[in-house]
């Protein structure tokens, strides 16, 4: 989220007692838990459990009704945390700026935060949708994008703030199962590249026990386990096991 | 209705807050500026045109009709430079830029895309509210000023061609000279200046807070236009009884 990093790696992220309610009905209900540095934090969960919502907040764009979320000790809002850690998010939709080029949206936050000269951005832009495979798309606009281009875009600009944390909001909805993987890839070889925190909100299995070092199933805004993606497997919670276990052969 | 007040007024002192970083959006300004000129001249000129001539058309033949003939330039330039072209100038952007600006804004908040902004760490006021706000503060003036031009050439022009009023060219506009002085044009501009401030800030806000999906965005368009002209009109008596002093 700054334009002046200060910290290399990942950084530590912290929850406890986070609440929140719209119109009265709860929808974060007390979350505690921990990610380590560097560590791929899968959340898990039916649609409408509050992963999306835990999201915002874990990103500032959101204020709890109660309780706190430290990232590297300091609270999420505080300016330090603006000022010395890097942020990014990958939002469900893509999130794009539909009035500007693929390449536009990518060098985004190097043009508005004067980080880089024009050609150092159209270099750094190339070489970041070379990482999601959309190199030469530069010049396309965001309505020409399939659901699995737009979002791959916006890997490529969370990528180019080099976040110390990045959040991906379902990152492989829409998506077919080849696309899939090759974000999956991405999310796993940037946590190998730049020691980046990752936490991913998703309702896909495979995605999460692909990818995750722990994995937190929640519903209805509580957390019914964390743990490594054995540990979560072996869970006898009944909620936890129909969830992972869900299948169409039921029918 | 007061928080919405508030949020304007919180909204429009963030924005002046942020005027320092004009120069940094100077691209954007620039695109703006241009974009509400295309958009707006030849409706801007049509209406003055038209507006100029009916005033003629209204008043000319009842001040012929009791000698005061020789008045008639007098009353289409002052009516058109101090009230009509501010105001309806002001109407036709609120409707033609400031529904453009709440459509575009509110669709950037529904579509997240003023999320992802914040995430960059990158202020809407800074990004999308001031340019916009500096863009129509500059072109509002400028064409008030075409306008209140073509209405007094629209004016003239009834007023030449139209058998009952039959005052020739040199007539109108040495009449309007001896009524109109610059301080009542200047008067009309700096009407119109503000009524630019606010069909920025009503508009920005109205983007800024809307909620839901298509249907949200028609109905912040619809508050952000109406809103806008209830603003204009109801800062226009205050600015009048202002400016009379």
């Amino acid at each position: 989220m700054t334009s002046t990093p200060s910290h290399p790696g990942g950084v530590s992220v912290r929850v406890r007692g986070l609440r929140k309610a719209f119109a009265g009905q709860d929808v974060l209900a007390g979350l505690d838990f921990d990610v380590q540095p560097g560590e791929i934090f899968v959340i898990m969960g039916p649609s409408g459990s509050g992963k999306t919502v835990l999201l915002k907040h874990l990103i500032g764009l959101e204020e709890p009704d109660a309780g706190e979320i430290l990232i590297a000790g300091k609270p999420v809002r505080s300016p330090e945390v603006m000022s010395q850690y890097r942020m990014a998010m990958v939002f469900q939709s893509g999130a794009l700026l539909n009035s500007l080029t693929v390449g536009e949206n990518v060098g985004l936050y190097l043009a508005e935060h004067r980080l880089k000269s024009p050609e150092e951005i159209a270099r750094i832009v190339t070489e970041k949708l070379e990482v999601v495979g959309l190199k030469g798309t530069e010049e396309r606009m965001p309505s020409d994008l399939s659901g699995g281009m737009k979002k791959r875009v916006a890997i490529a600009r969370a990528l180019v703030i080099e976040p110390q944390l990045i959040l991906y909001d379902e990152p492989t909805s829409e998506l077919d199962p080849l696309s899939s993987v090759v974000i999956a890839e991405e999310i796993v070889n940037l946590k190998q590249r730049i020691q980046v925190t990752s936490l991913v909100v998703s309702h896909d299995r495979d995605l999460a026990f692909g990818v995750a070092d722990r994995i937190a199933v929640i519903n209805k805004g509580r957390i019914l386990t964390i743990g490594t993606p054995d540990e979560v497997r072996r869970n006898p919670d009944p909620l936890v096991e129909q969830f992972l276990h869900a299948s169409f052969k039921r029918l | 209705m007061f928080q919405n007040v508030g949020e304007m007024v919180i909204l429009f002192w963030s924005t002046l807050l942020a005027l320092p970083a004009t120069w940094r959006q100077r691209q954007k300004v620039s695109d703006q500026f241009f974009e509400i000129g295309n958009a707006s001249l030849l409706m801007v000129c049509i209406l003055s045109f038209f507006i100029g001539g009916v005033i003629a058309l209204q008043t000319g033949p009842l001040l012929v009709e009791r000698g005061l003939g020789s008045y008639v330039g007098g009353v289409v330039g002052f009516s058109i430079c101090k009230e009509l072209a501010p105001v309806m100038m002001s109407i036709l952007i609120a409707g033609r830029i400031g529904s453009a600006m709440a459509a575009e804004i509110g669709s950037m908040r529904v579509y997240q895309e003023i999320d992802a902004l914040r995430t960059m760490n990158i202020s809407p006021i800074h990004y999308l509210v001031l340019p916009r706000l500096v863009a129509i503060a500059l072109a509002l003036p400028l064409l008030v000023t075409f306008a209140i031009l073509v209405g007094w050439l629209g004016g003239a022009l009834v007023c030449v061609a139209n058998d009952h009023i039959a005052i020739s060219f040199a007539a109108f506009f040495s009449a309007l000279r001896d009524t109109v002085n610059v301080q009542d044009v200047a008067n009309g501009v700096f009407k119109s200046f503000a009524f630019a401030l606010i069909i920025a800030t009503v508009s920005c806000h109205q983007g800024l807070i809307t909620r839901g999906g298509p249907r949200g965005i028609g109905r912040s368009v619809t508050k952000a236009v109406v809103n806008s002209i209830v603003l204009i009109v109801f800062s226009d008596y205050l600015l009048t009884r202002i400016l009379l002093k």
